[in-house]
């Protein structure tokens, strides 16, 4: 760490420092105290042109040395589903199984703390002064599993392809802000972007954009720079990652190899745990908790995560037209029943906009929408719609949305308004009902920041703007954010932004949706991570197994 | 064997191809119509619909559907079953990764329950109206009517997770002594006799009783012929016809029809695949998946029939 000497203002934090800022915050340092760190560096290095300047070092200084597992063992996990769709090809990653293959055998160039605050990764160090023209350095020495080195030719290789729609990029979009993406030299990469976003690095640390080597069109083999190399891939059967002997990190990771399979029945993957078959398992229906509560060798692991299932009122057709029909389902939404009933407590409730409680950005100066059937009644009668009758779509794809739109039934009645529940199956929701009633349920994965999430649902020209909301102010707040390198104006840009959605959108959001896994006790290490279950699908590297 | 028995394989042949013809059309013309094609189920819920279109035509999802079909049709013809559209792989590297599978839980399945529903369906013929007999019924009955993931389900209960004996997964690849292979397929093996014991030997019963009920038993039975000889010897040679339709059912659903089992116990069989193939909206794989089906189908009760007619010395000797 020779280079922290030429003084703090203008360095990133490097990846050896993330690492123990990591370890840090895994090992009893304060969330809050943590929080503080990241939160005061990015502010005061903003300013210079460089996100998290200070934060490592004020962190590595407290913590002499990062705590150490155990090397060796091998464990058996298991995923929600399998399938032929399986794919190591991070840009079509689909579902949380992509996810975790992906960051078992691929680096990103940053990466996600638990705290969903993005670190150095692979990238040595990430400059801008305008957030449209950054530069980013590459940590050398770094191998591929066939001992190719990383190079910028390989950065910009998997920056570049998905905006081909050959490659059936899922983050097409996304990379579209890609104007430009160059090798200066073998260890630098120089991004323009079509705009000022300075959200990038924690863009750069979403699983699809995790680095490949350059030219590689058959993705079967799994080549990366990650902590575990393919050992045996079958779609739809199972995955084997053994270790990585030359991974970057030293020390890392602990585990010889991780067995990774898919059970779609819960109460299987359930059963598999507490019968010893697997280690490992992710979404667990909060009804079977007790099962693993009880069993003296397993434990339940309750990440809170940015996960929600809205109620979706079009603000383009009738009734939704009518902005106190729109408060009215707003107020009729019982979040604290929704939380206890539905989820079993294993949930935060929400306030009508997707910033999760305790996420980056969360405005909670703003007052918290509570349940009132009177209220609403009030407003249905103004609006005139005091005894109409509609219909709300709703399907088991959309986690819950069937058992929220009948608790929504119930709170109806008391204001006077009828709504028929319409439960659609899975297959094909997404494509030919999901927002295209005026009240139908979504669900909205864990994004990486408030930018996406803001830009990608709440946009006026958002191609998913489920609620079809359009709000000129909003759009200025969101384009002017992007551009702000200062975190703190740029917080207050994101507050105002969620008073907005809060109060004008079409979107309900009942509570956000907790991740609930199931982990043998011997399973040392295993934390949360806002971004999904799994420590955010990054848990290979970070556990080790202490029989 | 006589020209009428091969007259009858050769023409139940030629049924067959048009059969599995019609069958693929069938399907087709169905998976055509379902909502959404491969490229918006590769692509996802938040796809933009440029991206679709692009990655269409990749697929070559944007011919019209006739067109795709003939050409599925003549590369299957010169023996090509074409690509997985969701992962690139040829469908028969898929499926040769799955087939050994189901074929050996079919086997082993097989194995177990056959000659356990033949006794059990011979027994209760015997002791018709007895106290075995209304047991016997009672216990199939009750067999066919409880579904088998809550057969499944109360195994792992209680063997895998509170015994702690048998593993709740099967692998077929991990297995390198017979006491493996008993712990990994005990299970899948018990919930699959459950269902299909009781049909074929309710069938068997059936069948027995009926041949026991005509003039020649009796017969038989005044000359003196212990009770065991009648059955064995004069009444079970002339019920083979309808058990071997019985067993040749229950065999076939084995090979396509496991999709529970499959799913409970994470068995890389070919019944999820064609789960997966659908979902996938994966064409080549679909129709791959069902002319196996078909096919085996179609075998097993040809076979069902020869045996009908072998066993039958006057349509043996027509």
């Amino acid at each position: 760490m020779s280079d922290n000497k030429n003084g703090i203002k203008d360095q990133l934090i490097t990846g050896t420092e993330s690492l123990r800022v990591f370890e840090g915050l895994n090992r009893g340092m304060s969330r809050r105290h943590a929080l503080q760190m990241l939160g005061l560096a990015g502010v005061a290095a903003a300013g210079a042109g460089s996100l998290f300047g200070a934060a490592g070092k004020l962190l590595a200084d407290q913590q002499a040395t990062p705590g150490k597992g155990k090397p060796g063992g091998r464990i058996r996990v298991a995923g929600i589903s399998s399938s032929t769709a399986d794919t190591l090809d991070p840009a079509k990653g689909s579902s949380s199984t992509d996810y975790v293959r992906h960051y078992m055998f691929y680096n990103g160039l940053t990466r996600f703390d638990s705290h969903m605050v993005p670190q150095l990764e692979l990238a040595e160090r990430i400059d801008t002064s305008d957030a449209t023209l950054w530069v980013i350095t590459l940590r050398k020495e770094v191998t591929f599993h066939n001992g190719k080195g990383l190079t910028a030719a390989d950065v910009v290789f998997s920056l570049l392809r998905h905006k081909d729609p050959i490659t059936g990029s899922k983050v097409l979009p996304l990379a579209e802000q890609f104007a430009e993406v160059k090798a200066n030299g073998t260890h630098e990469v120089q991004i323009r972007l079509s705009g000022p976003n300075a959200e990038l690095p924690s863009i750069l640390a979403i699983s699809h954009l995790l680095i490949v080597p350059e030219g590689t069109s058959d993705f079967s083999q799994g080549i990366g720079t990650g902590p575990f190399k393919v050992k045996e891939f079958k779609p739809g059967v199972r995955s084997i990652g053994a270790r990585n002997t030359n991974y970057w990190k030293p020390g890392l990771p602990y585990l010889d190899e991780i067995e990774f399979i898919g059970i779609g029945d819960e109460p299987s993957r359930v059963n598999a745990l507490l019968s010893g078959d697997v280690q490992i398992i992710n979404e667990v229906n909060p009804r079977s908790t007790t099962r693993i509560k009880d069993s003296t060798t397993h434990r339940v692991v309750d990440s809170p995560s940015g996960n929600y299932t809205d109620l979706i009122i079009r603000q383009d057709q009738m009734p939704g037209q009518s902005p106190e029909f729109t408060e009215a389902m707003k107020l009729l939404l019982d979040r604290e029943q929704v939380k206890s009933a539905i989820f079993r407590g294993f949930a935060r409730v929400g306030n009508d906009h997707p910033i999760a409680p305790g996420a980056r950005f969360y405005n909670a100066d703003l007052p918290q929408r509570t349940y009132d059937p009177e209220k609403a009644r009030f407003l249905l009668k103004k609006a005139g719609m005091e005894s109409i009758s509609m219909p709300v779509m709703c399907s088991p794809a959309a986690t819950g949305s069937v058992d929220v739109a009948v608790l929504l039934q119930q709170s109806a009645k008391e204001a006077g308004l009828k709504l028929n529940v319409n439960r659609l199956p899975s297959d094909g929701y997404w494509s030919n009902h999901w927002a295209k009633h005026p009240l139908s349920f979504g669900n909205i994965n864990p994004r990486p920041n408030a930018d996406m999430l803001f830009s990608q649902f709440f946009q006026s020209t958002a191609p998913w703007n489920e609620s079809g909301w359009k709000n000129e102010q909003f759009d200025q707040l969101l384009i002017q954010a992007r551009g702000e390198t200062d975190e703190a104006k740029r917080g207050k840009m994101y507050a105002d932004m969620q008073t907005l959605v809060h109060e004008h959108s079409g979107i309900g959001i009942p509570v956000f949706i907790s991740n609930i896994d199931g982990v043998d006790q011997r399973v040392k290490g295993y934390g949360t991570n806002p971004l999904g279950g799994f420590m955010g699908y990054m848990f290979a590297e970070q556990v080790w197994l202490d029989a | 064997m006589n020209s009428n028995t091969l007259w009858l394989i050769g023409r139940r042949l030629g049924a067959a191809i048009v059969t599995l013809l019609i069958v693929s059309m069938v399907v087709f013309a169905i998976t055509a119509v379902l909502p959404g094609d491969a490229a918006q189920q590769s692509l996802g819920q938040f796809a933009t619909p440029e991206q679709v279109a692009a990655l269409r035509v990749k697929m070559g999802l944007d011919q019209p559907g006739v067109l795709r079909y003939l050409h599925w049709l003549t590369s299957l013809l010169s023996g090509d079953l074409g690509v997985s559209v969701s992962n690139a792989v040829p469908v028969t590297e898929l499926m040769a990764g799955r087939v050994p599978s189901t074929l050996m839980l079919a086997a082993a399945t097989a194995l177990v329950s056959v000659p356990l529903a033949l006794i059990l369906g011979i027994g209760s013929a015997m002791g018709r109206g007895g106290r075995i007999d209304g047991f016997m019924s009672f216990f199939t009955l009750m067999m066919v009517a409880v579904p088998e993931f809550l057969v499944a389900t109360l195994a792992v209960l209680i063997f895998a997770v509170n015994l702690g004996w048998l593993s709740a997964l099967s692998y077929s690849s991990e297995i390198t002594s017979p006491l493996q292979f008993m712990r990994t397929y005990a299970l899948p093996v018990m919930t699959l006799c459950c269902v299909i014991v009781a049909q074929m030997a309710r069938m068997t019963r059936a069948a027995v009783i009926d041949q026991l009920d005509s003039p020649y038993v009796e017969m038989a039975r005044l000359k003196g012929v212990s009770p065991v000889r009648v059955v064995l010897r004069h009444a079970l040679p002339n019920a083979i016809g309808p058990i071997a339709n019985a067993i040749a059912l229950s065999l076939s659903y084995l090979l396509g029809g496991v999709v529970i089992v499959e799913t409970i116990f994470n068995y890389p069989g070919i019944a999820s695949l064609m789960v997966d193939a659908v979902t996938n909206r994966d064409m080549a794989l679909v129709q791959a998946c069902t002319m196996l089906f078909c096919t085996a189908y179609l075998t097993l009760v040809l076979i069902a029939d020869l045996c009908a007619i072998l066993s039958n010395p006057r349509l043996r000797n027509q």
